[in-house]
């Protein structure tokens, strides 16, 4: 790899349980025109443009065209769409960049939950011969994975409170989380997971820049440089997994180069507070690392665009100065079944 | 900066059904993935990456699919990628995974794309009513129709020329061992006497519903000595997208369209595509776009399109053969359907197509196009290496 890329701009929604008023395009454009301005750049100035959306959240098929109405796509631009979290949208954008033939990209994400029950939706995504007809949904099967944590002496009730606690805390810095304040643990919803392990579900979208080389540093006083970037997916059937470890992580994390040097940050995407311990373990994260200092999707869990999001706020830290060195992780799929995994730096300083 | 040469070494279809109730979902796709594998002469460990397309989730009812696919294609400890734009994602996917190879971040990468309409039903899939929102009118058809329409009044061209289309398409569909449609009996007048569905597009002048999938193998100039057959060399690749209403928007000839094409022409050095270009895969769902998109490609000049049509350019055993596989009128799984206008071109270009092989073919384009023709994705591949 001969060419540096970075993070140059990165802007997101406040995330809501619910925004009837507003149509995915209205809730994307805000977004994308301030991840534009913080560059100066206008959509004709961008190499490459590369989004990331579920068709089953909006109900219907090719929800994405819409969208691109929104970038205005006029002079027709340089475009692609994954059927993706943004992440892997990113990656693919980030792919673009290195083969020369763009030197910017914007890439943006956006999901809606609120129309619908997402466990129910996401039940959708399994093996629609085995699987989905037995409708288990994703809390059940995150819950699956808790407990197996539980058995494995890898953690307990308590412990899982506390990574609740944790997060919620955090997030009251931060103004577009959707929980933002001390959230009550509340009941089991399914056992051993209470309210309070599990992400809200809100709608929301999230924007983020590329540029390559010095066109970075012209865009942004300490660009947020892709050191490495890599995504493993593992079996979909959880029977032939083991649900306490996620080897695909830590895979991704090696071609990553997250193992090379210590990060001082890193944003991960764990809807449910068990998936953080799963994570941790797999990462090797110890206690001088801040983990999601954002509050995390505990705090607001807008599907499609969580996991972007999760590499926006290490890029965000970067060029606050907050961080050096950064690690960001995306997952997709029951219990953590696909995962991604960036480290990113800012120069010396 | 430079690329990585991109080659294809493996190419895999499964014969288009109209339902291939003998298969899963998986098996479907491990059929194409399975065929492209031997005819690389690679195994699934030879694989980097796995990038995989198809058209929307509601086809098939199964949200992201790819997660459930991971294991039958060999992705498990792999990176999987799942590309969707549209009725263009078949091309766009093959060229998201001919990035990984050219920007050195795979070496090995297969691709696959995939519909098996007949686990859902895609009209269905088209017509879930959004509030504030123009519905697409009686599926396809109804939307594409009045475009033709305008084409005709534009161009002056004679309302013969569709059925001509679908008449050569069906008859080289004929010499393709995978095409859906083998309709040996066709003739000229039963195409023409087929029922009016969407004024004046004619009932065999559409694409079937199919079950199918499609895969290659993309490599790096390694790879490439490596591989035991010719292998076809992307000598160009572009998508470009535009909005899918607006009052400027030329529907008959999309501006995404032509800026794709010259881009594409650009990479691969082409100044006059109708003499350097031997042969074309094009994305044609209803007869009248073939025509129309020879203008939007710049093998015509605007409003003459249907001349080439009408003298035989077209057709196997002319100058430049379109479809020679059938085309999209005779196979239609619609989230494969644009890989296999890029397999197609792949196969001309590695001598490996067959009884619809064209003769000397040296460099062939694919193209695929997508939502209310705004997606565009082409690629052009030839028998040598661009920096041969």
């Amino acid at each position: 790899m001969t060419r540096d890329i970075a993070l140059v701009a990165f802007a997101q929604t406040d995330h809501r349980r619910s925004s009837d008023e507003l149509s995915e395009v209205e809730m994307l454009m805000p977004v994308l025109h301030e991840v534009l301005e913080q560059t100066g750049l206008k959509t004709a100035d961008i190499g490459f443009t590369c989004s990331g959306s579920s068709d089953y959240l909006a109900g219907r098929a090719f929800s994405f065209t819409l969208a691109l109405d929104g970038v205005g796509a006029w002079p027709p631009i340089s475009e692609s769409h994954v059927e993706m979290d943004g992440a892997w949208a990113l990656y693919e954008a980030w792919t673009k960049l290195l083969t020369g033939d763009a030197d910017t990209a914007l890439v943006y994400a956006y999901g809606k939950s609120s129309p619908g029950s997402v466990r129910d939706v996401l039940t959708r995504q399994l093996d629609p011969y085995y699987l989905a007809p037995l409708w288990p949904d994703s809390v059940a099967l995150a819950a699956l994975q808790a407990q197996a944590l539980i058995d494995a002496g890898d953690t307990d009730e308590r412990a899982l409170a506390a990574v609740a606690a944790r997060s919620r805390a955090d997030a009251s810095a931060n103004s577009h989380a959707q929980l933002a304040r001390p959230v009550p643990q509340g009941d089991y919803l399914v056992q051993p997971l209470r309210t309070g392990d599990c992400p809200p579900i809100g709608d929301g979208a999230a924007a983020v820049v590329l540029a390559a080389g010095e066109r970075a540093r012209d865009l942004c006083e300490r660009p947020a440089w892709i050191r490495g970037i890599d995504h493993r997916i593992e079996a979909h059937g959880l029977g032939v997994r083991d649900l306490t470890d996620s080897p695909s992580t830590r895979l991704a994390a090696q071609k990553a180069g997250a193992f090379e040097r210590p990060v001082d940050t890193a944003e991960l995407h764990a809807p449910f507070t068990s998936q953080e311990i799963v994570l941790r373990g797999a990462l090797r994260l110890d206690d001088t690392v801040r983990v999601n200092p954002s509050g995390g999707a505990l705090a607001a869990n807008p599907i499609m665009a969580a996991g972007l999001i999760r590499v926006g706020e290490a890029a965000a830290a970067i060029h606050r100065g907050d961080s050096d060195r950064a690690l960001a992780h995306a997952t997709s799929g029951p219990c953590l079944q696909q995962n991604l995994v960036a480290v990113l730096e800012g120069d010396p300083r | 900066m430079s690329k990585e040469p991109v080659a294809v070494v493996g190419i895999g279809q499964t014969k288009h059904v109209a339902a291939r109730r003998d298969v899963s979902i998986a098996g479907l796709v491990r059929e194409a993935a399975r065929r492209a594998l031997d005819d690389a002469d690679l195994t699934w460990a030879d694989v980097d990456a796995v990038v995989i397309g198809k058209a929307p989730d509601f086809f098939e009812g199964v949200m992201m699919p790819e997660l459930y696919l991971a294991d039958a294609l060999g992705a498990v400890g792999k990176p999987m990628l799942r590309v969707h734009t549209a009725g263009s994602v078949g091309g766009s996917t093959a060229l998201v995974a001919a990035n990984l190879v050219a920007a050195r971040v795979h070496a090995t990468v297969l691709t696959l794309a995939f519909e098996k309409q007949s686990e859902s039903n895609a009209m269905w899939g088209l017509s879930l009513p959004i509030p504030f929102q123009q519905p697409l009118l009686a599926g396809a058809g109804g939307f594409f129709a009045p475009h033709v329409r305008a084409y005709m009044r534009r161009s002056g061209a004679p309302d013969t020329v569709g059925s001509l289309v679908a008449y050569k398409d069906r008859r080289n569909a004929l010499k393709n061992p995978y095409a859906h449609l083998h309709e040996h009996d066709i003739t000229l007048e039963k195409v023409q006497a087929s029922p009016m569905l969407w004024d004046p597009i004619r009932y065999s002048e559409t694409c079937p519903s199919s079950d199918g999938a499609c895969a290659m193998v993309l490599t790096d100039r390694a790879g490439a000595a490596r591989a035991p057959r010719p292998p076809a060399w992307m000598l160009g690749g572009a998508m470009r997208s535009e909005p899918t209403l607006f009052a400027g928007k030329d529907f008959v000839s999309p501006q995404a369209g032509k800026d794709c094409a010259a881009d594409v022409y650009r990479q691969a050095g082409i100044a006059d595509p109708r003499c350097e270009i031997d042969a074309a895969e094009i994305y044609v769902p209803f007869s009248w776009y073939e025509p129309m998109w020879l203008e939007n490609l710049g093998f015509a000049d605007e409003g003459e399109g249907w001349k080439l049509t009408e003298s035989g350019v077209t057709e196997l055993d002319g100058d430049l053969p379109v479809n020679m596989s059938g085309g999209v009128l005779s196979t239609n799984p619609i989230g494969a359907s644009g890989m296999i206008r890029f397999a197609e071109a792949a196969l001309q270009v590695r001598g490996q197509a067959g009884e619809h092989q064209v003769e000397g073919a040296r460099r062939v384009l694919g193209h695929a196009y997508g939502g209310g023709s705004q997606f565009f994705s082409m690629w052009l591949v030839g028998s040598e290496r661009p920096d041969a």
